[in-house]
């Protein structure tokens, strides 16, 4: 099942050029409203004013050689292998599901992304099943950031052991791929009484240096764990010092943002920075302020499925966004 | 006579009791007075109390009945938990008078007060 973002409803009620993200000329939500009357047929994916659009039967017969020199990755996010209450007493099977739902994609992921929380007690078995049932994905590389649940009892040595190799500090760094710049952040680590997450000023030096000296037509794109933007500060879900870390994307004419922590999708664009959350493997969480606390949110078990999903990311040639999809496992 | 001696008996033994309170017993003789407990309630992302005020001595335990896992954290580091998992427990005794206030390195916006008088 695949969801489709709405258009806001101010968006909808203009006609004219409001934002021109891909530089054409073009206003996107005002392409979407033509296009709903055109009845063209094409699969118009949206978030929040950013645009890409597929024809419906391109989904279905896609082949990889006609998608050369494009972008795609799967991001996932809190697996939290370990955990079995009721909310879900299996998680591995879930995670499970997530891995045949990127198996099925039309288009292979050329990479996963985790946004951490990969396991629930940071035990090392919990690591292990998860290394286990991410082997039969499709894509092989799979790039993590910690979350909370990963750096417990041992200031993350554990996690950067295992997932660390080639990262900085408690586990920050960047990559490359198509031209696209990949930065991992690590938000989860000295927390402070009464804080949200939190990057550091060691981490905020980094990142600023690493990004300095790009083109400001690179596409970016953050990774990491706890959102970096405020979504509900009374259930600790944002972060301090993001601010200082977005300042220094000011320059670059893309950027996709994406988090996880909530177990929820969630959606906001700001100027050039789309903020994007994952849905959660293993257990979904409520909606801000609906329930006395963020923990895990038991639903009906034919409803769990529903709640849980993978986020398809696309980079299409000549488009400066990214397009996000959001899938659930049921 | 026999409620005499009932009565003496009773008074000698309320003259010890009152000389008992008054004393200053180190921990570990028979007689010593038992250290206070006390308990806070880990649940819903929250400590319960949130304020707990004890006397000095009193052994703290904090018992998580949570579904997801929690630590206690002392701001200053004076205490520290492992990670708690459902219906585990941390303990502490205090026993310097003080404000000690703590949070959950996991969720740092749950936070929690200790006052010891």
């Amino acid at each position: 099942m695949k969801k489709i973002e709405e258009p806001s409803v101010a968006a909808i009620a203009k006609d004219e050029i409001a934002h021109d993200h891909n530089h054409d000329g073009i206003d996107r939500r005002g392409f979407l409203k033509c296009m709903a009357w055109a009845g063209t047929g094409a699969l118009v994916v949206m978030k929040g004013g950013v645009l890409n659009s597929y024809a419906l039967n391109r989904l279905g017969g896609m082949k990889k050689h006609d998608l050369k020199g494009e972008l795609s990755f799967v991001q996932i996010s809190d697996s939290h292998m370990g955990f079995s209450k009721p909310a879900n007493p299996d998680v591995a099977a879930t995670l499970k599901a997530a891995v045949d739902k990127i198996n099925a994609l039309p288009v292979a992921p050329e990479f996963l992304l985790h946004t951490g929380d990969i396991s629930h007690l940071s035990k090392p078995s919990e690591f292990d099943t998860v290394d286990q049932i991410l082997k039969s994905a499709s894509a092989k590389d799979v790039f993590f950031v910690p979350g909370e649940h990963d750096v417990l009892n041992d200031e993350g040595q554990q996690y950067r052991e295992r997932y660390g190799k080639g990262t900085q500090g408690a586990g920050w760094y960047s990559f490359d791929k198509n031209g696209v710049h990949f930065v991992g952040l690590v938000n989860v680590m000295n927390l402070k009484a009464g804080g949200l997450g939190s990057l550091g000023a060691e981490q905020l030096e980094w990142m600023e240096n690493d990004v300095r000296h790009l083109s400001q037509s690179t596409p970016i794109v953050v990774f990491a764990h706890i959102p970096l933007w405020t979504v509900y500060p009374e259930w600790g879900w944002g972060t301090d010092d993001s601010a200082q870390a977005l300042s220094y994307l000011k320059k670059f004419g893309s950027v996709t943002v994406l988090n996880g922590h909530i177990h929820q999708t969630m959606q906001k664009v700001e100027g050039n920075v789309t903020f994007h959350t994952a849905m959660s493997t293993a257990f979904p969480q409520p909606k801000p302020g609906q329930a006395p606390s963020p923990g895990p949110m038991k639903v009906p078990e034919d409803q769990l499925r529903t709640l849980l999903g993978i986020t398809d990311v696309n980079q299409v040639q000549g488009k400066h966004a990214l397009a996000v999809i959001d899938s659930t496992l049921g | 006579m026999k409620i005499k001696l009932y009565i003496v008996v009773a008074g000698i033994l309320l003259a010890l009791q009152i000389a008992g309170h008054g004393q200053n017993k180190p921990a570990g003789t028979p007689d010593a007075k038992p250290a206070a407990e006390a308990t806070v309630k880990i649940d819903n992302f929250s400590f319960t109390p949130a304020t707990i005020t004890v006397p000095a001595g009193t052994t703290i335990h904090w018992t998580n009945r949570d579904d997801i896992p929690h630590t206690v954290v002392s701001d200053e580091k004076t205490f520290k938990s492992k990670v708690l998992d459902t219906d585990q427990e941390f303990t502490f005794t205090f026993s310097k008078p003080g404000t000690y206030s703590y949070f959950c390195s996991i969720h740092p916006h749950m936070t929690g007060k200790v006052v010891v008088q």
